[in-house]
């Protein structure tokens, strides 16, 4: 009982006077499927951890997982304002208008919504990772490793995202195999472990053997495992080490990884805040900020393609190379960027055609 | 599109191995719904069993370990449904409901240290020459010791159904739990045998799973396999020959979606998605509207509760 | 040795006991689950009953929330309940939650931006219309075929999903929402949105129409004869043919007011709080319901009873995951133990609990 009044009145106290200095900084963080997903969720989680480690008893670290889109949303992250929480993450797209809502009621709250679009008040901001670099380094990996030239996407939803992740990882490999062909199966779940495994098998059985999934389970990863060394896929979201090498010691079918690292941005938000040079901004990081993070390549990849792959890391960390450069032509053969022309983050971000050479139809 | 690309011995592997789960499940479901009962948490059996048999499986390194003691613990989950329903008398769509809540909540908080492991799983058994028959390689002499005892089990309760006394007497009490009452028989007992065989079986299914089929552990991971194993027990008139088929041709047609997906097949991905769903809906159709009616019914006392002493 | 006897009529005085009791061992068992876990189990307890209700800062704001979670449930298990009363199974509720939530606000969204008062209206009807139109699939199946309703309302859920998931990235997508899915927020836009009617007290349309229900509903099954129908249907079907009753009738009917009100639930839910079709608009509300009407023992002042508390568990279960970091698979679990306690105390209200050598005449 005492507890509770001390808890119900240092939220109170936290509502009032948001930042004061010796009380340890809330970050809440609102999730949109279990910590133990294994991907999406989980990643997020270890940004949330990482926070922790950084600043101890500075801050206080709360969470939320398993909170459905919509109303429930909205209810969740008013609760944690309420709670006296300084700053709420709202890790998934679906929060977008309820994060702007809330954030209309209590203004001395931080808002930070992933992978939206919308800033209607001055204490909501917006991030996003550059998930198509990943794409584009194991394009081309996987351009230059499929000895069948097939090679495969298992997809969620054909939104933008996705959609961009497509097309980068197609044309990398096409740049250095023109004669690979891209398959996609589109599974409309983000999460369906059976589902994803059976996309993977059609892909494997009628001869894909590089496949990557916009999905997020490790299902796809130990199905390929099945054909015994002749397909390779990649991690998503984590790094799926796990499956790095079978039991037996042999080399296993996750070659590398796309790895989602949100800590570099966790960390540097919430320090922002406690030390006062908080803004209001909208963040799209990638491979520079460290946000996107290839995970180590395994043996089975070959040394010089190894070396290509780190060479185009670096080029997109250096800020050298933007995957998205001209000339670009959509499937109807129209050029959409000039010859040396980089895309803009609007466009991009919109991404809802194919690129050249796909011979698929986006759903819809 | 390149239809040439999918083999059809390779689809029919595959659809053999994606269906396994929602055999067993369906096929455990179709004894306890013979038996007058209906239990809706085959959901939460399964993924009870699913996490049982990885835990069991992990620490042991004996995957057959894991299936044995995924039978045992969601056979036990099914008592508890048992107890409810036959002794205590609720509601058993509400219990159902309940024990899949249960279920799901309890499989996550016991999963929790497993995630992100991988267990030993069954390799396929060795058949020598045989698997590389044409066709039938693949097909028949292709896959893992659980498979085979799918089917067999599907055999099983075929003959131990239509043939036997035992068959028999699960049937009475499922048409008429009064008059098999009246006959002597122990209408409750019988009923929690029934349940507790049909939790073994969504088990079974759970752990075929998490131990072959994906091998892992993830909360949540059979993404609602159970609901489909009902529909199936329906779809199948209650019979374990349909029940087969039913699963089958339900996991075909998830599998053949994928494929011609994946052969470049463009008629909108999302009618093929939501194709298995209307063609159980569609053959449903053709085959209560066909000749013997009668013969399809439900068993006749299906989710009724049985009282002793009336 | 122990018996059941039938009670002629339920008791009363232990109709309204049982549930506390089941609550109260509840949170005994909860509470060793939670001692497990390394939580408080009393501070658990509380958070998650008392908190919401009655401890600042949060109650003021979780106590309309109740009405607001509770409302589209509320709706949705009230037509279920009076089929289930007629031994009619839908349990596709949450797929015709979905349609009409899709057509209510594809109806409004064909008028954007227009701000006439016509607007709501039709969303609402169309939204009605919409559940209705998917609950008519399986009874005019079973009806005209004898197809089993419990398999198609099913199926049709699954179907409904990806209906959502294709209408969220294809025609009802926005616009103006740089290609990523979901609809135009209706909260946003005055003529389409259903928001409080009064401030801070959570009462939006759905709300109102769902306790509106309640009360007809009880006058229906009670005073009217279409109830004394529908229970005759279900209790002794044969009677109730002698009785006149067309049970092709009762299906339609039945199955249509709880496609209809499912369809509404989903459409006040769309316009008010959850604002937008999205891939993820269905939250299962179409299944817990089901759980909420026999909770409530298919009466319509239980039902009203049970989905608050069923709004109550949910909400205080956000507030024992937000404040003692409970996991939300405990929450699960726990709320599944509340059924099971609530369930397993039916029988006292029904049976009589014999002790003693009865000779069992079997």
């Amino acid at each position: 009982m005492i507890r509770n009044l001390l808890l119900a009145s240092a939220a109170t106290l936290g509502l009032a006077t948001a930042a004061a200095a010796q009380d340890p900084t809330e970050a809440c963080f609102v999730y949109v499927g279990p910590i133990g997903d294994g991907g999406w969720t989980y990643q997020h989680h270890q940004g949330a951890l990482a926070v922790k480690e950084t600043y101890g008893d500075k801050v206080n670290v709360r969470w939320q997982e398993s909170v459905p889109e919509g109303a429930d949303s909205e209810r969740v992250i008013t609760q944690m304002a309420l709670s006296g929480c300084d700053i709420i993450f709202t890790t998934s797209f679906g929060y977008m208008d309820p994060t702007n809502a809330v954030a209309a009621k209590f203004p001395k709250v931080k808002f930070e919504h992933a992978t939206g679009y919308k800033r209607e008040h001055s204490n909501v901001s917006s991030y996003n990772s550059r998930f198509y670099e990943g794409r584009a380094v194991v394009g081309h990996i996987a351009g230059r490793m499929t000895k069948t030239n097939k090679i495969g996407y298992i997809a969620s939803f054909p939104i933008p995202e996705v959609i961009m992740g497509i097309n980068s990882y197609y044309n990398h490999a096409k740049a250095v195999n023109p004669d690979v062909e891209l398959v996609v199966t589109w599974v409309y779940t983000w999460f369906d472990p059976a589902k994803e495994a059976d996309a993977a098998r059609a892909m494997l059985d009628q001869g894909v053997d590089m496949i990557t999934a916009h999905t997020d389970s490790t299902a796809p990863l130990a199905e390929i495992a099945k054909e015994g060394g002749s397909a390779f896929g990649f991690g998503q979201a984590s790094d799926m080490s796990a499956f790095a090498t079978n039991d037996d010691g042999s080399m296993g079918p996750r070659i590398t990884s796309i790895i989602d690292d949100w800590s570099p941005y966790y960390v540097k938000r919430v320090g922002q805040l406690m030390d006062g040079t908080y803004e209001q901004i909208d963040s799209w990081g990638g491979m520079p900020e460290g946000e996107v993070v290839i995970g180590p390549m395994t043996d089975a990849i070959p040394a010089d393609v190894q070396a290509e792959a780190q060479g185009m890391i670096e080029a997109i960390t250096a800020g050298e190379y933007h995957p998205f450069t001209g000339p670009m032509f959509n499937q109807a053969g129209e050029q959409f960027l000039a010859d040396g022309e980089t895309i803009e983050d609007g466009p991009l971000l919109g991404m809802n055609f194919y690129v050249q050479g796909i011979t698929a139809e986006i759903p819809n | 599109m390149d239809l040439s690309a999918i083999d059809p011995a390779l689809l029919v592997a595959a659809l053999m191995v994606s269906a396994t789960p929602i055999l067993l499940a369906a096929l455990g479901e179709m004894v306890v719904e013979r038996a007058g009962v209906l239990n809706l948490g085959v959901e939460g059996m399964m993924i009870i069993g699913a996490v049982t048999g990885f835990i069991v499986g992990f620490n042991t390194e004996v995957p057959a370990l894991g299936f044995v003691a995924a039978a045992f613990a969601s056979a036990l989950l099914a008592l508890a449904f048992g107890l409810l329903t036959q002794v205590l008398l609720s509601n058993q769509v509400a219990t159902g409901l309940g024990l899949t809540l249960v279920g799901l909540g309890l499989s996550a908080l016991l999963g929790k240290p497993y995630e992100g492991m991988k267990a030993p799983t069954l390799s396929q058994i060795d058949f020598g020459p045989l698997s590389d028959l044409p066709f039938l390689g693949p097909v028949l002499f292709g896959h893992d010791p659980v498979v085979y005892l799918s089917l067999l089990l599907v055999l099983v309760v075929w003959y131990v159904i239509k043939h036997t006394r035992v068959g028999l007497i699960l049937r009475a009490v499922g048409e008429n739990h009064d008059a098999a009452h009246a006959l002597g028989y122990k209408v409750v007992r019988i009923r929690l045998a029934a349940i507790a065989f049909g939790g073994s079986l969504a088990g079974l299914g759970g752990a075929y799973l998490s131990l072959v089929r994906l091998p892992q552990w993830t909360e949540g991971m059979t993404a609602g396999a159970g609901w489909i194993a009902l529909a199936i027990v329906v779809f199948a008139s209650w019979r374990a020959g349909r029940v087969l088929i039913g699963a089958y041709l339900f996991g075909g047609l998830t599998v053949l979606q994928l494929n011609l997906q994946a052969a470049g097949v463009t008629i909108g991905v999302q009618y093929l998605s939501m194709a298995p769903y209307l063609i159980t809906i569609l053959v449903l159709v053709l085959i209560t509207s066909g000749k013997g009616r009668g013969s399809h019914a439900a068993p006749a006392s299906l989710g009724r509760a049985f009282q002793q002493s009336r | 040795m122990v018996r059941l006897e039938k009670r002629l009529n339920p008791n009363r005085t232990v109709a309204m006991l049982t549930p506390l009791l089941a609550v109260l061992l509840t949170m005994l068992a909860g509470g060793i689950m939670f001692a497990l876990l390394g939580n408080d189990p009393f501070e658990a307890i509380r958070v998650i009953f008392w908190d919401p209700l009655f401890a600042e800062p949060f109650a003021s704001y979780s106590r309309p929330q109740l009405l607001v979670k509770a409302g589209p449930l509320i709706l949705i298990a009230i037509g279920l309940s009076i089929g289930f009363r007629a031994g009619i199974w839908n349990i596709g509720a949450e797929g015709q939650y979905i349609m009409g939530a899709i057509c209510g606000a594809a109806a409004g969204l064909a008028f954007y931006p227009s701000e006439s008062p016509l607007i709501f209206p039709l969303m609402v009807l169309f939204g009605g219309l919409g559940g209705w139109a998917w609950a008519m699939i399986p009874a005019v199946l079973k009806v005209r075929f004898g197809t089993n309703e419990i398999l198609v309302s099913l199926m049709l859920v699954y179907v409904a999903e990806n209906i959502l998931a294709m209408v969220s990235t294809g025609v009802l997508r926005n616009p103006e929402g740089m290609g990523f899915p979901g609809s135009r927020n209706l909260g946003h836009w005055d003529a389409a949105s259903n928001p409080e009617l009064i401030e801070g007290t959570g009462m939006h349309w759905g709300v109102a129409l769902s306790l509106v229900v309640v009360i007809a509903t009880y006058v229906m099954m009670t005073r009217h004869i279409r109830g004394f129908h529908v229970r005759l249907a279900g209790e002794a079907p044969r009677a109730a043919r002698f009785a006149g009753v067309n049970p092709t009738r009762i299906v339609i009917f039945c199955l249509g007011l709880a496609g209809a009100l499912a369809g509404l639930a989903g459409l006040f839910e769309v316009s008010g709080p959850a604002g937008q079709i999205t891939i993820d608009f269905a939250s299962g509300y179409g299944f817990t319901a089901i759980i909420v009407a026999f909770l409530g023992r298919l009466h319509p002042v239980g039902i009203l009873l049970a989905g608050l508390l069923m709004a109550l568990t949910y909400i205080g279960g956000e507030l024992a995951q937000l404040l003692l970091g409970v996991p939300a698979a405990a929450i699960q679990l726990f709320q599944g133990m509340l059924l099971f306690f609530l369930l397993a105390m039916d029988v006292f209200t029904n049976y009589r609990v014999r002790f003693g050598t009865t000779k069992v005449t079997a």
